[in-house]
């Protein structure tokens, strides 16, 4: 069995301020008047060689998709391909600041131009921007179009309707662009209809729904909800973080939606980099292209910025982008080509079904229905009951075995979810392995699981402490008590 | 071969055949033809990206001397070494610290020397760029004080001032603009600060000159939440904004690090004092123990976090540049205490050598304040027409203000960092001396 294999590794890591040496500030070549300048700065100094020895061991705890399965539900962490990264660093790339001249970053344009209709195609919307630098960055451009778009048709409308099982970046997003969350119910795991209709109203801007939805189910009434949307006046939007389970299948515009994002750092296969850079691009039907951000890229003989777009709302990033996580999309889109991605699709939905299905008659429970898209909800309701065993300790104890997570307690109207993503980069076999040790956690000794986990460079990390603490930086350590 | 086109699992591992899996999708919407031209292979991919790459002219081939918020800077092997560690770059935000604390680790590293160059207690670990960074900034202060009205210098980037409106602008909140003084510093004498949510002031300012009056900002923002911009690199030499007051202060870590990237990636500097940190965006990195007592990290006042407070968050942010924050660390690393401050000397020298050059070909200078890495000058000649023949002759010349700041006439900023020797310089200079004389003469 992996778990006895699997032993993550471990370095008593110090702090780089304990481990280096701070230098007196010497001002004495200090350009700036005496009453400007700093008197002390407290950077270590450490040879290059200690500085490589401290990261690398440090980075050795660390696990991401290139040490193994990594099944966070709506995280898409699939694996991201090697040559995106080569090609991010060659200085063409890295060495061009955003003020050039347009003549002479025509590569980059192209390829930003490229992309945006790229994405056209594969969401059915007819136009994009690639501005916002993260999925809830999308979400919030998407929420300020809405806004100018009723604004323009002397409308006001501050609702924004969102399903109890959306993101925590939907309504928060929402509120940011100056709306009033409203939340509905869900039914058997999808919109309820009737809940929709009983909220809809001349208040309502728009409608914020990601399909397939948190528990992986795709809202087959997806027309009906679009048309009753719309008779009401508002807007739909698509929360693109489930991209993966539909890419090739069908076409947010095609279901009627207005407004779109894409988290490319998902989907498209560029790394999350332990959280971030992503890159959250927008798309919207023709009728809000005007108030898409500047520069737009055009193309006349040479590609050029364009920015005499009146109605536009400006700039939401400081300039165009993450250029080197759209690259790495753009490079994953033309390598896997139409084929490729719709290839992707299926395998991706056909590895959440094949968990689903072996995990079938196990402890854990599949509320609503058997049948799932790209990811699935597992509930661990009954080995809390039985066991006293929660998502969290199977959470943790599956790092035992050398497997990350899942999501864990999301989506909320699950008890004790365990929200899992394999993705399409997963063979059979670590499917399997992973499998195998949920059912066995679920058979295990309670007071090993509780306790887990145990063979990781740290045991369980009191996060409860942190709070309490509330230690933000090295000056404050030493009110760290050193050991309990 | 392309690298993602998996095959699918042999037949008999299959659960259904596969369109099976997609009947909840209404038939109408089933898509009929998915035009995206067909795979190609890892080879025919670099090929492709190489022959569109090399339309780009990077700063080897045409050095740029742009000011502004972004520049060249050298990243070092070490930086890249680290930072390209795929333990580091796929992984996903660190929500299982017992698998993640290396780069929980680097993270609270970086937390820490930020926290040292600002003089605040909690930096997060990062924003998207400094121009979000000011619009959390906006709605932070308003949260603290219930108050609507934020003031900036009207000398600020038209980037931060578009990008703020876009943040503040739906939830009621007002933008009052401070005229900048002939010497370039913003105008603080009338600030009345009743009724008003926030102050942003930036210490070098956008024109690259260093405020001197910090007793008197600290003075008229006593009962108001002032913001300072800050240049990271700058604060090697400079009195840390706590000392002046400040309560927040946001910042551009790009220098740090990252790479230009057309101004992609680029790192947010975000930070508070301790008793504004539950009214902070962002994620923070705090330090704890596992359950044997071994010193641990973890993500910390995630209760403050759109995935758990949803629309009652402090803000929306959830994925952010936390890779870029990794390089800054090892960055700072490197470089330590005393290497950066011979660092920012070194940009504030050669600026001052490009500055004295050109006073030497005919420029002008509006503003007589000591500058840090970038300076306004104002060329003897039409701003764009200079451009254009720099380039010609392989160069990039500084941004020019003119859209923003008609009242300069042709005026451009220049950046001027390490990676401009003084060879570069005197070439450029040089160059600017012989258009600037074929112009003369025709």
């Amino acid at each position: 069995m992996k778990e006895e294999r699997y032993q993550m590794a471990y370095y008593p890591e110090l702090l780089l301020n304990e481990l280096g040496t701070n230098e007196e500030m010497d001002n004495s070549r200090n350009p700036l008047p005496v009453s400007l300048q700093r008197k002390t700065l407290k950077l270590p100094t450490l040879p290059e060689s200690e500085i490589v020895r401290h990261y690398t061991h440090l980075s050795q705890m660390n696990y991401g998709i290139d040490t193994g399965i990594y099944p966070l539900g709506s995280c898409t962490m699939k694996y991201n391909p090697k040559i995106s990264e080569e090609i991010a660093n060659w200085d063409v790339v890295t060495q061009v600041h955003p003020y050039q001249d347009d003549t002479t970053i025509q590569g980059s344009l192209q390829i930003m131009f490229e992309l945006e209709k790229l994405l056209c195609v594969i969401t059915g919307m007819d136009a994009f921007t690639l501005q916002p630098a993260a999925g809830a960055h999308g979400e919030l451009l998407g929420m300020l179009i809405a806004q100018a778009y009723h604004k323009e048709n002397g409308e006001r409308r501050d609702e924004v309707i969102i399903s109890d099982s959306a993101h925590g970046t939907n309504p928060a997003s929402a509120k940011m662009a100056g709306y009033t969350v409203i939340e509905i119910p869900s039914h058997e795991g999808v919109v309820d209809l009737d809940a929709l209709r009983s909220v809809l109203s001349s208040k309502t801007a728009a409608f914020m729904l990601t399909n397939p939805n948190t528990l992986g189910i795709f809202e087959k009434d997806i027309l009906e909800i679009s048309s009753e949307v719309k008779k009401a006046g508002a807007l739909l939007y698509y929360d693109g973080a489930n991209m993966n389970a539909i890419m090739g299948k069908a076409r947010p515009g095609d279901m009627g939606f207005d407004i779109v994002h894409l988290n490319l750092h998902k989907t498209f296969a560029a790394p999350h980099g332990g959280g971030g850079p992503g890159a959250g691009p927008v798309g919207v039907r023709k009728d809000f292209k005007k108030f898409l951000p500047i520069p737009r890229i055009r193309r006349d003989k040479k590609y050029f910025f364009s920015y005499a777009h009146p109605k536009s709302l400006g700039k939401i990033s400081q300039f165009y982008g993450n250029f080197p996580v759209l690259l790495k999309a753009y490079i994953y889109i033309i390598m896997n080509g139409g084929d490729g991605l719709t290839k992707i699709t299926e395998r991706a939905v056909h590895n959440a079904n094949y968990m689903l299905d072996r995990l079938k008659n196990s402890s854990y429970l599949i509320p609503f229905g058997k049948k799932r898209m790209h990811e699935f909800v597992a509930s661990a309701i009954n080995l809390k009951r039985e066991k006293g065993i929660r998502a969290l300790d199977i959470a943790k104890r599956l790092m035992d075995y050398g497997f990350h997570a899942p999501t864990i307690y999301f989506p909320l109207i699950v008890n004790e979810a365990l929200m899992i993503e394999p993705t399409e980069t997963e063979t059979k076999k670590s499917l399997d392995d992973y499998i195998d040790a949920l059912i066995k956690i679920s058979k295990e000794e309670p007071s090993i699981v509780k306790t887990a986990p145990h063979h990781t460079s740290f045991q369980r990390i009191d996060e409860v402490e942190a709070t309490k603490n509330a230690i933000h930086n090295w000056k404050e350590i030493a009110r760290l008590s050193v050991s309990k | 071969m392309a690298t993602q086109n998996l095959s699918m699992p042999p037949k008999k591992n299959r659960l259904n055949n596969i369109e099976a899996f997609f009947t909840d999708i209404p038939k109408k919407i089933l898509l009929k033809k998915f035009d995206i031209p067909k795979g190609i292979s890892e080879m025919e991919t670099k090929n492709k990206l190489k022959h569109i790459l090399k339309k780009n002219i990077p700063f080897d081939e045409a050095p740029s001397f742009l000011g502004g918020s972004v520049k060249p800077h050298y990243v070092p092997a070490v930086v890249k070494a680290i930072v390209n560690r795929s333990e580091f770059f796929t992984s996903y935000t660190p929500y299982q610290p017992e698998f993640s604390q290396g780069i929980l680790h680097v993270l609270f590293e970086y937390q820490s020397m930020i926290a040292e160059l600002t003089g605040m207690d909690t930096i997060n670990i990062s924003t998207y760029d400094s121009a979000t960074a000011l619009g959390e900034a906006a709605l932070m202060s308003s949260r603290i004080t219930k108050k609507n009205r934020f003031i900036i210098p009207a000398n600020i980037s038209w980037e931060k001032k578009t990008v703020l409106r876009n943040y503040v602008n739906n939830l009621g909140m007002e933008i009052q603009e401070l005229r900048y003084q002939d010497d370039g510093l913003v105008d603080i004498s009338e600030l009345n600060t009743k009724d008003v949510a926030g102050v942003y002031i930036e210490n070098p300012n956008f024109f690259g000159i260093f405020d001197t009056r910090l007793d008197e900002i600290r003075e008229t923002t006593e009962n108001t939440i002032l913001i300072v911009g800050i240049n990271p690199l700058g604060l090697a030499l400079m009195r840390p904004p706590n000392e002046y007051g400040a309560d927040i202060i946001i910042g551009e870590g790009q220098g740090l690090g990252n790479h230009l990237n057309l101004g992609g990636s680029l790192l947010g500097i975000f930070g508070c004092k301790k008793n504004h940190v539950r009214m902070m965006p962002g994620k923070i990195v705090g330090a704890t123990h596992d359950k044997n007592g071994k010193r641990a990290y973890c993500m910390t006042l995630q209760t403050r976090e759109q995935h758990i407070r949803r629309e009652k968050a402090t803000s929306n942010i959830c994925s952010n540049e936390a890779l870029c924050a990794v390089g800054a660390t090892v960055y700072l690393a490197l470089l330590g205490g005393l290497g950066l401050q011979e660092l920012a000397i070194t940009n504030m020298e050669r600026a001052n050598h490009l500055a004295a050059l050109l006073k030497k070909y005919g420029f002008s200078f509006p503003f007589k304040k000591q500058f840090f890495n970038d300076f306004v000058a104002i060329s003897p000649i039409n701003s764009k027409k200079l451009n254009d023949a720099l380039l010609k002759r392989k160069f990039q010349g500084g941004l020019i203000l003119k859209n923003w700041f008609p009242e300069l006439g042709e005026s451009f900023l220049f950046g001027v960092t390490e990676m401009h020797s003084i060879e570069l310089i005197n070439g450029f200079a040089e160059e600017i001396h012989e258009i600037l004389q074929t112009i003369e003469k025709t």
